[in-house]
This record gives C-alpha cells, structure tokens and sequence, in this order.
C-alpha cells in the first residue's frame, strides 16, 4: 500500500523544494491521495481523535507552565491563582485536566477497536507494541501531571505509585528514594515530576510519528480484517476520511465542551482542592477513572509483591497480544466464539473500574465482598489472553470471509463495474 | 584488504573492541552524575533529629509528629492494649520481626522489642504496603480489628504493637532510632 509515490511537482517551485526537502511529497502521500479501506466505520476515527486530544494537551499545557510554580509551597496556590486570577485560566486549565480524561476515553476506545478487528495481528505487531508503549507514556505524563496541582490526592497518589517500587526486592527501597530525591515525596519530587510531565507530551509526539509510519507500511486494517486486494477496495485518504474524521471529531469536542463547561470536576476528586498534609491521608484515596481497573488489581492481591507483579504483568501482557492470538482471521465479525470472550472482557475491565472506585471493604448488594468481583475480573482479564486468545483461534471455526472489500460493501456487480464512488 | 593477515586482523579487532570498551566505560561515567542528581540532596541527608516533649499525651491517645518528613506516631497505650499485644504468639504474625532500629536486624516481634517502655510506642506512621498514613483505632472509634490501625488505602490492619496482622503490607511499622533523654522527653534519630 506504501506504494510508489503518486506526487506530481507542478510549479517550479514545487520542484524546487521537491528535490530538496521532499515535505510536500510526505504530505500528499500520507494524508492526500493515501489509499485507505472504503469501509472504515466510525471506529476509525478515534486515531484522527488522539492525535487532536495531544495537541490540546501540549497547547493548553504550555500555556499552563506560563503561570504555573513547581514548588511544593506555591504550587497549589498558583493552581488556585492560575484558576480565579488569570485570563481565562480557568478555561485553560479545565480544558487541560478534562482533556486528559478525553484523551484516555479514546485511547480505551481505540485498544479495544483494534483487539475486535485484530488490528495487532500480521503486519501489524509493531503498530500495536508501539502503541502499547504510547499508552505507558500516556499513563506515566497523566501521573505526573495529577502530582502537580499538590493537592492531597495529589501528594498521597504520588506516595502510593512511586511505593510500588518499594515492591522490588532488595533494590526496591533505593529506588523509591532516588524517585523522590528524599526519604518522602517532597519538593525535590514534585519540580522533577513538572520535569518530566513538560518533556514526555514531546516523546509522546515522536513515538506517535513513529505508530503513524509504521502504519502507513502495511495501511489500515479495516472492520473486516482481510487485507486491500486491489485498488477498488481503497479511495484516497483526503477527502473521505479527513471529512469523516472531522466530522466524528466535532461530535468528540461537543462531549469534550460538555465536561470542560457544565461539568469541569465530574473526573475529579474533591480532596484535591485540599492542600497536601504529608501528615493524613485522606480516608478513601483513589486514582483517576482511567487507572482504576490496574488498582483494583493491585489492591485485590494480598501480597505486595506479588500485587505489583500482578499490575504490571496487566500492561505489559498486550504487548505479547499478536502472538498469543493463534486465529487466522483478523476480525471478530467472523469469530462467533472471540466475539463473546472480547465483550466479556470488557465488561470485567469496566467491572474492574468499577470495584477500583470503591473502598477496600466494600460489598456489591450488601453481600458480595467487591475485592472477590476483583479477583475474579483479574483471573478473567489474564485467562483471556493467555488461555482464551489461544485456545479459541484453534478451536473455532471462523464465518466464511468476502471475497474483497469492495465485494462486501457495493455487492458483487458494483465491485466489477466501478472503481471510485463517485465525488 | 584481503591481504590481510590474520595478525593484522587480530590488532584491529582488539582496537575496535578496545576503544568501544572506553566509550562504554566513558558513557556510563558520564551518565552517573545525571542519575545520582536524583538521589538525595545534601540538604536531605542533613538530617535532624527531633526531640519531643511527651508528658501531656494522655493514656490511649496518639500524638503525631513529623521526623524526616514522616509521620511520627508517639502512643501511650492502655494496660489493655498491652497486655492484648503481649497475649500474641509471635510465631503466628506475618511478619515475625521487631523492624526496630534500636534492636539487631533479627530480633523477634515481641512486645517489648516493639516497644522499650511498654506504655510508649514510637512508630514511624508510614504503611509498609504504598506508603499512607494508618489511621489510630481507639474504644471510641474502632479501625480494624486489632485495635491498633488501619490503613485506608489498602487495608492493610496493625495491632496494638503496630505489627502487621491482615491485609497487603509485608511489614510490620517501623520503629525509629529513639532514645528517652528523661522521663517524658524521647529523641527521635
């Protein structure tokens, strides 16, 4: 599909650049004429969707770092200022705090698109493992970026994450003290914490370029997994999908403007308007909404170690996704089976979520202690892709599949009698 | 170059993986500043110590200081509480160590390796599970089923010697290098 270049320098000028920094070329062919699957649902456009929370994330936060004091006794109160004194600062920094949970709500929604339609699988892996690493320096900026405000869930979410690796044996210890540059999260934390949350929006920024070129090798996947087979299966990536990704784009922003105007604390937690007391934790400390299901993990283990082991082995399985697979057919549309254990998993990463949220004590109904729908939303989330993935992709008898994309969408005639829809 | 002897060879193979060894060795010195500036400060290893007036804590309260950026729990425990903590086997804890600094590394968890005086306990208020502040169970308002504290992130539950009893925390509260300077002043570090 990355096929040979279809630009045509027109201008002198064109050609001029052309033989010296061929950007223009880059340009056409990745976004213009570049041949994408004409059946890419709505799903799809959560890529165009990302891509547009990263860059409201670095624009807001530049501006943030203009008002904002990384020290741990005037950053809370330069939160406070950045909120009621500065010009629309409280628009900007809504903006900023609602578009990271925006952001992680279309990531979700963009991993669990590319499990049903088997998007991981050959071709594809380094697509999936880069994203994969996308999505652990998305978590690592959210983290770093949720210290900074310095409010109490601030200091004590702080405190547990960089615990966990007091976990490891031995070294452990060392570790946790030289991530906080002292023997408790402190001043020294918090300025190498804005550090780091300013540098890895950029990192972020180069790995996505490198998701996109890896990408652009083998081209979209499509809702029904097989591959373009000719060029009446594609049109060009302009205009039909930059409208469609604008179009689902603008619904994404009206959602986003929901929260940002009517809503701006509904992901928050009210003890963060509290400064940090290094002296009480707070009684029910909680993670924001999109780490929940990795806490609810942790907290359902009765052992540390093992609780940390448990947590991490959550993220870093996805990376062994393409191989544990076993199917020969991409998308879930023709797997009756994976189809069923794909929703189940979701419901126990939302169960997950859920029990996460809730205190260490608490009982579903009055009776069902949530640590027990924990441990077994766990057992399930690891059997699904160390048992399930490749048992099933041997035992099941997949649908039959089209002959091609442009069979399945215009019917067997259309396909043979029309190459482009028409404009 | 196919003239080469294999006497040639074996020089420049040794030069190649000679300098290579120097830019590794050079590397990682250079990168050691940019990892240690991430330790401690010498502003944080000057640690103080603190002395603290404790003749105004009541029997079954807790006071709570802060020492190294820490929570400091200083208890004076009730005869009740005492002789709940010395009524455990110790064998049968999770964690069968005193964690005293004041006491060698394997010392067992008894009561009295907890605590020098019995009245006074002197913990440091840290989780030994993520890091949160315990919270004190008193009569009034019990945390926990062993009367000591529990920990709201996790759950993990302390007894009334601070040892760990129930949930994630793999040890028991430390007990701070402390020393009494008289009857109601202790030094903490």
């Amino acid at each position: 599909m990355s096929g040979p270049s279809t630009y045509n320098p027109k201008s002198g000028f064109e050609k001029w650049i052309d033989t010296r920094l061929p950007l223009p070329r880059l340009l056409h062919d990745t976004v213009h004429t570049f041949p994408t699957p004409r059946n890419l649902n709505i799903w799809y456009t959560f890529g165009g969707i990302l891509t547009f929370c990263l860059g409201v994330q670095i624009v807001t936060g530049i501006v943030l770092a203009m008002h904002y004091v990384a020290n741990a006794g005037l950053a809370f109160d330069s939160v406070e200022a950045i909120m009621r004194d500065v010009n629309y600062g409280w628009l900007i920094r809504y903006i900023h705090s609602n578009g990271a949970s925006m952001f992680f709500l279309a990531v979700y929604i963009h991993m669990f698109r590319g499990l049903y339609y088997g998007s991981y699988k050959a071709p594809r892996e380094l697509i999936w493992i880069i994203g994969v690493l996308i999505y652990l320096l998305m978590m690592a900026t959210a983290f770093f970026g949720y210290v900074l405000p310095w409010g109490q869930m601030s200091f004590w979410g702080a405190t547990v994450i960089t615990n966990l690796f007091s976990a490891i044996p031995v070294v452990g210890g060392h570790i946790a003290t030289w991530l906080w540059g002292d023997f408790a999260v402190g001043d020294a934390t918090l300025n190498r914490f804005f550090s780091l949350h300013y540098l890895l929006p950029f990192i972020i920024a180069g790995v996505v370029g490198l998701h996109i070129w890896a990408l652009h090798v083998p081209g979209n996947n499509n809702p029904l997994g097989i591959d373009v087979k000719s060029p009446q299966d594609t049109v060009p990536f302009h205009p039909y999908y930059t409208v469609k990704d604008a179009f689902y784009l603008v619904l994404f922003v009206i959602l986003f403007a929901v929260f940002v105007f009517y809503a701006p604390n509904f992901f928050g937690n009210p003890d963060n308007y509290q400064p940090a007391n290094p002296l009480v934790t707070p009684p029910d400390i909680v993670p924001e909404w999109y780490l929940l299901p990795f806490y609810a993990m942790l907290r359902s283990i009765p052992s540390k170690l093992m609780g940390v082991i448990v947590m991490a082995g959550a993220i870093v399985t996805l990376v062994f996704i393409p191989w544990l697979d076993t199917s020969r057919v991409r998308s879930c549309r023709f797997r009756p089976l994976m189809k069923q254990f794909f929703w189940g998993l979701l419901v126990c990463c939302i169960l997950l979520g859920y029990c996460g949220s809730q205190s260490v004590d608490a009982a579903a109904f009055g009776i069902i202690p949530l640590v027990w729908v924990a441990r077994l939303a766990t057992i399930y989330y690891f059997a699904f892709f160390y048992l399930i993935m490749p048992i099933v992709g041997l035992i099941e008898t997949p649908r039959k599949l089209p002959a091609s994309i442009a069979q399945s969408v215009l019917g067997d005639t259309a396909a043979a009698s029309s190459s482009l829809p028409a404009e | 170059m196919a003239a080469t002897t294999s006497d040639a060879g074996t020089r420049r193979d040794f030069l190649y993986v000679a300098s290579g060894a120097m830019a590794g060795v050079g590397l990682a010195s250079a990168a050691w500043p940019f990892i240690d500036q991430m330790n401690p400060s010498s502003a944080a290893l000057a640690l103080a110590s603190i002395e603290v007036d404790i003749s105004s804590i009541q029997p079954g309260q807790q006071v709570v200081y802060k020492w190294r950026g820490h929570p400091l729990f200083v208890r004076r425990r009730t005869p009740k509480e005492i002789a709940e903590s010395k009524a455990v086997d110790v064998n049968s804890l999770p964690d069968p160590l005193a964690e005293n600094a004041n006491l060698p590394a394997g010392a067992p968890a008894t009561d009295a390796n907890r605590a020098t005086k019995p009245e006074w306990l002197v913990l440091i208020g840290v989780c030994t599970h993520l890091g949160c502040t315990p919270t004190v169970s008193t009569p009034q308002m019990p945390e926990g089923d062993y009367g000591g504290w529990l920990c709201h992130c996790h759950g993990s539950q302390y007894d009334t010697a601070g040892r760990i009893r129930k949930g994630p925390a793999p040890r028991n509260l430390d007990v701070p290098p402390y020393t009494f300077t008289s009857a109601t002043k202790i030094k903490v570090g």
